[in-house]
């Protein structure tokens, strides 16, 4: 290519070669249009490499290769055509990669975010079970920062699982560990309606009191349900005779 | 020989800027944008942060080739063209040519951060950008003075390139390497103790590039000042090095 624009006119150029060049256009686009790029397949998912590897990979852009590794993950088992995506995919070797994304990048949302809000709803519930163990294990290296996704799994082991004791232990473990004053009322607040789900009323009783009392509910509407809270509990206590924790 | 060093550094600056290099930042600039804008798409969370650092990834990696061809196929073409040997025949030493080109090259590079650090302002603060453009403008002078000195001592401009972005690379992946060395995975043989020991060796002949202009500055903050002026003064110091091997080579070659 010539920039400075010194070039000779268009009929300059031989017709063969304009009819050469038409062809062979023609049949690049014909060749990729045939040929089309779809969404990798589950069992395209290769086994992880270790989290050395991808910083090694990264060139130092830990931040950049960790994201652009999460939308390429995230590729696997989505074709348009899958009526339920993510379904087929080995758990083992996706939790693997989401453990070496997260390990490359520990301070990014994306991984745990995908884990708890994508992966873990997966209706098989021994695969969603796994995404949860590993969300939890995730939460309980740094519980400040990876709260928000052991409290979406808690949801859905209490909705989508039906498993009472496991969403109260996570729910639980936020309660004790997650410590940072900004994190929502709604999330240390879990463990106290699970109690109650539960028709641990007595237990539910002492928490939400005890939370009352610590005095760290400012709002005063946030008070004024929670105190409406405990006197229905408390009501309920009463009708039933209790039940003991 | 200071006003010649600067009267050769800004007739660099002219020919970067009549040259097809300007136009070409801007493409990648444009194209950068244009693939973090798509990425944003489909990612279902943290959107602003891979914007964000897959666009300063995508334009370091850019700045750092357009300087390094540039450089390397200036230098060259001026070497073919005899333009070297009609300047050193006018009463100017060879130090103040190499070091008016270097300096010029280093500019261009300076220049080139810049334009590629604005469009990051849409997504990181204006002190962390700052910080990122200091860095990326320090690391193209290296690169700058690297691909000088290749293109200088090879005199083809392809061997100048790869040899320029060989050393980069390596630069950039030197702490990955010692780290995987390190590992107690490696066990204690002595042949993981002899390439434990060549992958230190080296680390020691390379600068930290690794550590600078991090696209992570944008989203979680850049370093605090010390820490800041330790990274471009390890990167200072190695520009001087090179500089230094540079004119010692230009310096015993016969024209």
């Amino acid at each position: 290519m010539n920039l400075t624009g010194e070039q000779r006119a268009l009929a300059a150029v031989p017709r063969w070669l304009w009819a050469l060049l038409a062809v062979a256009l023609a049949a690049q686009l014909g060749w990729r249009a045939a040929g089309r790029v779809t969404a990798p397949a589950a069992s395209d998912l290769p086994p992880a490499p270790s989290a050395a590897a991808l910083r090694l990979a990264s060139l130092g852009e830990n931040a950049a290769l960790a994201r652009t590794a999460m939308l390429w993950l995230q590729a696997f088992d989505s074709r348009g055509d899958n009526a339920l995506p993510y379904q087929r995919l080995d758990y083992g070797r996706l939790i693997a990669w989401l453990g070496a994304i997260l390990a490359t990048d520990p301070r990014s949302g994306y991984p745990l975010f995908a884990a708890a809000r994508v992966y873990a709803e997966n209706e098989d519930a021994h695969k969603a079970r796994l995404m949860f163990d590993f969300v939890e294990a995730q939460f309980l290296v740094d519980p400040n920062g990876r709260w928000a996704a052991l409290a979406q799994v808690a949801l859905l082991a209490k909705h989508r699982l039906h498993d009472l004791p496991l969403a109260l232990r996570y729910a639980s473990e936020i309660q004790r560990l997650a410590t940072d004053p900004t994190i929502p009322s709604w999330a240390r607040q879990m463990e106290i309606f699970i109690l109650e789900d539960m028709n641990e009323l007595e237990a539910a009783k002492i928490m939400l009191g005890g939370l009352l009392a610590t005095g760290r509910i400012r709002d005063p509407e946030e008070r004024r349900f929670l105190e409406g809270r405990l006197k229905e509990i408390e009501e309920r206590l009463s009708r039933s005779g209790g039940r003991k924790r | 020989m200071q006003g010649q060093t600067l009267t050769v550094a800004r007739y660099v600056l002219v020919e970067a800027r009549r040259s097809a290099l300007p136009w070409l930042a801007l493409s990648c600039m444009l194209a950068a944008l244009g693939l973090a804008g798509f990425l944003s798409q489909v990612a279902i969370t943290e959107a602003s942060a891979l914007q964000a650092s897959v666009c300063a990834a995508l334009l370091r990696a850019c700045a750092v080739f357009l300087v390094a061809a540039h450089v390397a196929a200036s230098v060259v073409r001026e070497s073919n063209d005899k333009g070297l040997e009609l300047a050193l025949a006018l009463p100017m030493p060879r130090t103040a040519w190499y070091l008016g080109k270097l300096l010029g090259f280093a500019g261009a590079g300076a220049l080139i951060a810049a334009l590629f650090a604005l469009p990051l302002l849409a997504w990181a603060r204006p002190g962390d950008v700052a910080a990122w453009w200091l860095a990326l403008a320090a690391e193209t002078a290296v690169v700058a003075a690297t691909a000088l000195f290749f293109a200088s001592a090879l005199g083809q401009a392809v061997a100048a390139i790869a040899g320029a972005l060989g050393l980069y690379l390596l630069a950039r992946s030197i702490s990955a390497i010692q780290m995987i060395a390190g590992s107690p995975l490696t066990g204690e043989s002595a042949a993981a103790d002899a390439a434990r020991w060549v992958v230190e060796a080296i680390a020691l002949l390379l600068p930290r590039l690794d550590a600078v202009a991090r696209g992570e500055w944008l989203l979680y903050g850049a370093p605090a000042v010390p820490e800041l002026a330790l990274s471009l003064g390890g990167l200072a110091i190695y520009f001087v090095l090179l500089a230094a091997a540079g004119l010692f080579d230009f310096s015993r070659r016969n024209l």
